[in-house]
């Protein structure tokens, strides 16, 4: 089942450009994982050593932060927008 | 040229080496980049007396501050009083009680000045000619100021609905201001989008790092105006969380560098009920903060819904051992009058949030009514007046006759309009 992810743009040197890329996975972990297949590299920015979600990396599934809904282990399915998206410094 | 004691930008996070440009964040992990100095080669070098040998200004303490030669912009920033209020202290209950007040900082009469007296002197140093920030209000009015005092243009950016004196306060000096139709998270989502786009200089985007490091000059002055004693309690007005981090960085490097020795200091932070994601999570027991999409609240200077140092504010807290609060529209009104009611000074709404917060902490008995405390008033009430129209009292009126007015003072009661 392939999902559709966003990638924001200070990632897109490890997606060949690409904005949107296709992923599987039934959980956001899972989804990182096969992500970092096609792409090496991507995971360890994502997430830290211990495989937890970086504190200043977004994501979002349908516009919700996973953090607040089950952080990594959350459920994805086909038809839900997953998106990465580095908290905006600054303000 | 004066020596330089800052040597990198450090990410905060993996603790990665950065170059000292206009970048503020990490590459790798999206982590904040922070100023990181030599503390040996400062401690070698300063020492009160030459501190105290020095101009009445923050730059008294250049060697902790991120610009590599002498500061160009904002020479006369800072130094502003620490007030000993003994009648607040009598009203609150405590013993011993203090108001620092940047509410008549130079020029711009708030915190910001500090801030922006350091990142524009790095701009220069950098070689910006355009100079812009996204803002809640004071942060514009000290970028305009300053940026014209410094023949540098500028831009700043806020949200639209601003109290009408905020705006005023920055068209004055001849600035070019964007009003955003949404709350300030969108005010600055555009604003890094801009700075990538623009290259300008966005003192609290890509110059954050030396931006953020004005702050601690409060928490020096504090000190040496407290006879070189870092006080045991401080209450600090969180809006991104970045002021009450530096305070607290700023009493950790008077320890570092030897101007201080060691002793146990809380931190508090105060914000709105009406935008409170950072005082929520503290209270929750969590550092996940939770955005706040839609502020509400009197309070505009605070109300930045997804506080950039959030994380790190509710962990200063909960290392130091002290606590956070929020406070409602109708308390934060009582609290700028209980200010000015006894110690004659007109503060702001975050002003109003501070005080109200540090009056629910000491009640709360979370902040002890013994010690030593201080509250950091960080903007002047003139800039938000419209706030508490309506919440005083109005003037008497009578016609220009001593009948009228003996009437008056014997308690005529029709001829003083009361509200
Ligand atoms: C008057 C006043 N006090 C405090 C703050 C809090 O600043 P920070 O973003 O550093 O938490 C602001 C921010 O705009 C402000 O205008
Ligand atoms: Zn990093």
């Amino acid at each position: 089942m392939a999902i559709e992810v966003n990638i924001p743009t200070p990632l897109r040197g490890l997606t060949e450009n690409k904005d949107v890329v296709t992923a599987e996975g039934a959980t956001i972990s899972e989804l990182i994982d096969n992500l970092d297949k096609n792409y090496p590299g991507i995971k360890a920015r994502i997430v830290d050593d211990a495989g937890n979600l970086r504190r200043f990396v977004n994501v979002y599934i349908n516009g919700e932060d996973v953090r607040f809904l089950q952080d990594k282990e959350t459920a994805v399915g086909a038809n839900d927008e997953v998106s990465i998206v580095p908290a905006i410094a600054g303000g | 040229m004066a020596e330089t004691f800052f040597s990198n930008l450090k990410c905060r996070e993996c603790g990665a080496l950065y170059p000292k440009k206009a970048i503020h964040v990490c590459e790798y992990d999206f982590g904040p980049l922070e100023a990181d100095y030599d503390y040996d080669k400062i401690r070698a070098a300063i020492s009160r007396e030459k501190i105290q040998s020095r101009p009445q200004s923050m730059w008294r303490y250049r060697e902790l501050l991120p610009i590599d030669g002498e500061p160009t912009v904002g020479l006369k920033v800072g130094f502003t009083p620490l007030v000993k209020a003994d009648r607040l202290a009598k009203a609150l209950g405590v013993s011993e009680l203090y108001v620092k007040n940047d509410a008549v900082n130079y020029p711009t009469l708030s915190f910001k000045d500090r801030v922006v007296s350091v990142a524009l002197s790095r701009a220069r140093e950098l070689g910006f000619k355009i100079v812009a920030c996204a803002s809640t209000g004071n942060l514009a009015n000290s970028v305009a100021a300053n940026a014209a005092s410094a023949g540098l243009e500028s831009y700043v950016l806020i949200p639209y609905d601003l109290e009408r004196s905020k705006v005023l306060n920055s068209l004055v000096y001849g600035t070019k201001v964007v009003g955003i139709e949404g709350p300030y998270d969108q005010v600055n989502r555009l604003c890094s989008e801009i700075a990538g786009k623009y290259g300008w200089g966005f003192v609290n985007v890509n110059l954050r790092p030396y931006y953020a490091e004005g702050s601690k000059t409060m928490g020096f002055e504090i000190i040496e105006q407290l006879d070189w004693n870092i006080p045991a309690h401080t209450v600090i007005p969180m809006a991104s969380g970045s002021l009450l981090t530096k305070i607290t960085k700023s009493y950790q490097e008077a320890v570092k560098v030897g101007l201080v020795g060691e002793s146990k200091f809380s931190i508090y932070g105060a914000q709105a009920t009406g935008c409170n994601p950072i005082s929520a999570a503290q209270k929750a027991g969590t550092d996940l903060i939770r955005p706040v999409p839609k502020p509400d609240t009197i309070a505009k200077s605070l109300a930045i819904g997804t506080p950039a140092d959030g994380y790190y504010a509710v962990n200063v807290m909960k290392k130091t051992g002290g606590a956070a609060e929020d406070a409602t529209d109708a308390e934060i009104i009582d609290a700028i009058k209980l200010l000015a009611e006894t110690e004659g000074i007109f503060a702001e709404t975050a002003g109003g949030v501070t005080l109200a917060c540090a009056k629910k902490l000491i009640e709360s008995g979370k902040i002890p009514r013994n010690e030593r405390i201080v509250i950091c008033i960080t903007g002047n009430g003139l800039k938000t007046a419209e706030a508490i129209d309506g919440h005083l009292n109005e003037p008497s009126r009578i016609k220009p006759s001593l009948r009228e007015f003996d009437a008056l003072i014997a308690g005529g009661s029709s001829l003083a309009a009361k509200k």
